[in-house]
């Protein structure tokens, strides 16, 4: 009879574990199996044409010394600090202005959100060419501060990137804040309002606390997100000028599909795998994600 | 219920991460077409010659109903990778376009590509036709394994004769002159020269030819066989010197880190007014004739070899670029998609029909005796000069990123653009190349 129930299904009462198998089975297919050669890859070497050759440790001892590698890592981190900091005011204060019900504000929103319905590739393509120091926007319209070498400058080339990533995601962040803004019940207001709060101190005391979950999902979102940017990086700059723009996730990709070195570009993924598990945990872990309660009970 | 939360956070955080960075490398791809395709399968790309190679299918089909050739075209970048991941597990075509050289050594060495010789020595007329230069790229160890399909590619030194003649000057003889009409073009407000260095590979022609200006051919061919310090030799260093002083000089028209050469802007700054010269392959008469046909049919385009050095020990004559694209044969071919391939690359390559629709491109063909045909045909000039320069000249020294192996070949890209931007100085820049090299 004990047999009939895992031990784990009683204690947790949730739906019994094979409901889960499909999707694990999915998973170790195409995630694990996969990850499992991708290690084994990472101690040969391989050019992706003949038969990978034991390499032992050769790669590991690359990828963890190389300057190049070494300078992606700080790119990437950096490029995800900025990304942040650049990205959650914005798309706060814009999610918590479209979120009202005024009728000029859903039109702004629509202007807002024209960026999500345009795919990465082409939002790199438009900026390459507004960017451009002969033909682009500066040079169109006579602005001496436009016309900067924005993606030809070692100095500029990854604050463009940093710019244009924002553009691209600012208006999916500014989606998550407007529906979290959307949910804070009104009657908090109108009883701050009656307290003689402002907008200033209802902003403050009302809506930050009550979005500090949304603020969790979407900087989750946006920190292990800025782990893997790489077309729009790719398309607009290749990594360049230099290795100005070379993240992580590129250096990954160049060094396996153009320079052909299959293992040290497998070690440098799995770098990228286990930074971004450590990232996820770390972040599951401080913000309080599995503790997450109603705010309003009793409301 | 705590004591399950770690590991039930530690599945959900891995599930994130791996779906995010999977799908950040997932893009290899396969065709459809590979296997299950009708007739002996070809790939080749899509810029260049392909209405020529859609034509000669096309004819080939409608001769020889018994064994038919079908194309596929590719994209220039993504075919790079997709013929290697394609090769690499066995679902390669027949016939691919390639550039020669290490490229083409790299897939020789893994036993993949058929050798031809046989071929060719069976067939005298054939094998006689080919420049032998241009064969060259495609021979290992005295063994042929890939024959050239469309037009030479040297690179030249492109200008604009009106913005010259504003200036007052003459196409530079001379580094010495270049420098001089640097210095006089940007009196006038005038960008000397265009190109595309956020590409990275047109930097490269720049180092090419300065090291055999200087040096001679020996000089690569050392770093070609991989001699030990073959970077620092003398020559190198001089040539980078000369690039520094050249970007110093403000040579290269303001912003050309971020001009892509794969758009056709570097083209177009040189036929719009905005630069006076530019250093391309033979491809790049042909975006100028497509982006503004009427600079080219008044003749305000003009062309000259690379400037000569003062007490260099190359031949002026000395070319750079890429000889030709090839086709090779698979190893893995079955013997009737073989023979297919074969009596197509000899009798449906640069017959009449092929080579005047490569002429009309303005596409040379390294084939011996076709002063007549270029005469008559409609960009007469310029490919009998390039015919010609092809013809004559003392060594064609293919483009290093394609003779060297894909690996120092994309270091040297990277580390020749920060010599450009002056991240690097020559003398780093040697000694990176040298350590980069060694590995």
């Amino acid at each position: 009879m004990s047999t009939a129930k895992t031990p784990a299904a009683t204690r947790q009462g949730g739906p019994p574990f094979v409901m889960a198998l499909p999707a694990l089975l999915l998973f170790a297919l195409f995630a694990l199996v996969p990850m499992a050669i991708v290690v084994y890859l990472s101690f040969t070497q391989w050019d992706g044409l003949g038969s990978p050759a034991w390499a032992g440790t050769d790669n590991w001892r690359e990828a963890l010394t190389s300057p190049v590698t070494r300078h992606a890592l700080w790119l990437t981190v950096k490029l995800m600090v900025l990304s942040w900091v650049v990205q959650t005011p914005l798309s706060l204060l814009l999610g918590v202005f479209v979120a009202g019900r005024q009728r000029y504000r859903a039109l702004l929103a629509v202007f807002y959100f024209v960026p999500l319905l345009i795919s990465t590739a082409a939002i790199a393509v438009i900026f390459k060419n507004l960017l451009d120091p002969n033909f682009g926007l500066g040079a169109a319209l006579n602005l001496p501060l436009l016309n900067q070498n924005w993606l030809g400058d070692p100095q500029l080339a990854f604050y463009a990137v940093v710019f244009v990533i924002a553009w691209q995601f600012v208006p999916f962040h500014t989606l998550l804040y407007q529906a979290g803004a959307r949910q804070i019940p009104a009657s908090l207001y109108e009883a701050a309002s009656i307290d003689g709060a402002g907008r200033l101190a209802q902003f403050w005391h009302i809506t930050l606390p009550q979005l500090r979950y949304t603020v969790v999902t979407s900087s989750t979102l946006m920190v292990v997100g800025s782990l893997t940017y790489f077309d729009l990086v790719f398309v607009l700059t290749g990594g360049g000028p230099g290795y100005a723009t070379r993240i992580l996730p590129l250096d990954m990709y160049i060094t396996g599909f153009q320079s052909n070195e299959m293992g040290l570009a497998s070690a440098i993924s799995v770098v990228l795998v286990v930074a971004g598990l450590l990232l996820s945990l770390a972040l599951l872990r401080f913000s309080g994600f599995n503790r997450m309660r109603s705010q309003q009970a009793g409301m | 219920m705590t004591p399950t939360m770690p590991s039930r956070a530690l599945i959900t955080a891995s599930a994130a991460a791996l779906s995010l960075t999977l799908a950040a490398c997932g893009s290899s791809g396969r065709t459809a077409g590979g296997a299950g395709a009708d007739g002996t399968l070809a790939w080749a790309l899509t810029q260049g010659s392909e209405a020529t190679f859609r034509a000669s299918a096309t004819q080939w089909n409608k001769d020889q109903p018994g064994s038919k050739i079908t194309y596929q075209f590719f994209q220039n970048d993504p075919y790079k990778q997709k013929l290697r991941t394609a090769v690499g597990a066995g679902n390669g075509p027949v016939l691919f376009e390639n550039w020669g050289g290490g490229g083409l050594k790299s897939y020789v060495d893994a036993g993949k590509v058929a050798d031809l010789t046989a071929d060719l020595d069976a067939s005298p007329a054939w094998k006689n036709r080919i420049f032998p230069s241009v064969l060259q790229s495609a021979t290992f160890g005295g063994k042929v394994y890939g024959v050239p399909v469309n037009g030479v590619q040297p690179v030249v030194l492109y200008y604009n004769k009106d913005l010259l003649q504003k200036a007052g000057a003459q196409p530079p003889k001379t580094w010495d002159d270049l420098l001089a009409l640097v210095k006089k073009l940007k009196a006038r407000g005038i960008a000397p020269i265009s190109m595309g260095g956020a590409s990275k590979w047109p930097d490269l022609m720049w180092l090419e030819y300065l090291v055999d200006r200087v040096g001679g051919p020996d000089t690569f061919a050392d770093i070609a066989a991989g001699k030990k310090g073959a970077w620092s030799a003398p020559a190198v260093l001089e040539a980078t010197r000369m690039i520094k002083q050249l970007v110093d000089e403000g040579g290269f028209a303001k912003g050309f880190t971020s001009v892509s050469a794969d758009t056709g802007q570097a083209e177009a700054q040189l036929y719009t007014g905005k630069a006076a010269m530019l250093l391309q392959g033979s491809w790049g008469y042909g975006s100028i004739n497509t982006g503004s046909p009427k600079f080219v049919s008044e003749g305000r385009l003009g062309w000259a070899g690379f400037p000569s050095v003062a007490g260099g020990k190359g031949d002026p004559s000395d070319m750079v670029g890429n000889p030709a694209n090839f086709f090779s044969l698979s190893a893995q071919a079955s013997a009737k998609e073989k023979k297919t391939a074969v009596s197509y690359l000899k009798d449906g390559v640069y017959n009449d029909a092929y080579v005047d629709s490569l002429l009309k491109n303005g596409d040379v063909p390294p084939v011996k005796d076709l002063d007549a045909k270029i005469k008559a045909s409609a960009n007469a000039d310029w490919s009998s000069y390039v015919y010609n320069l092809t013809r004559d000249a003392k060594n064609f020294q293919l483009s290093w990123d394609q003779a060297l192996s894909p690996e120092l070949g994309d270091t040297l890209l990277t580390h020749l653009d920060q010599l450009f931007l002056g991240q690097l100085s020559p003398e780093q820049f040697c000694v990176q190349m040298d350590k980069a090299a060694a590995k």
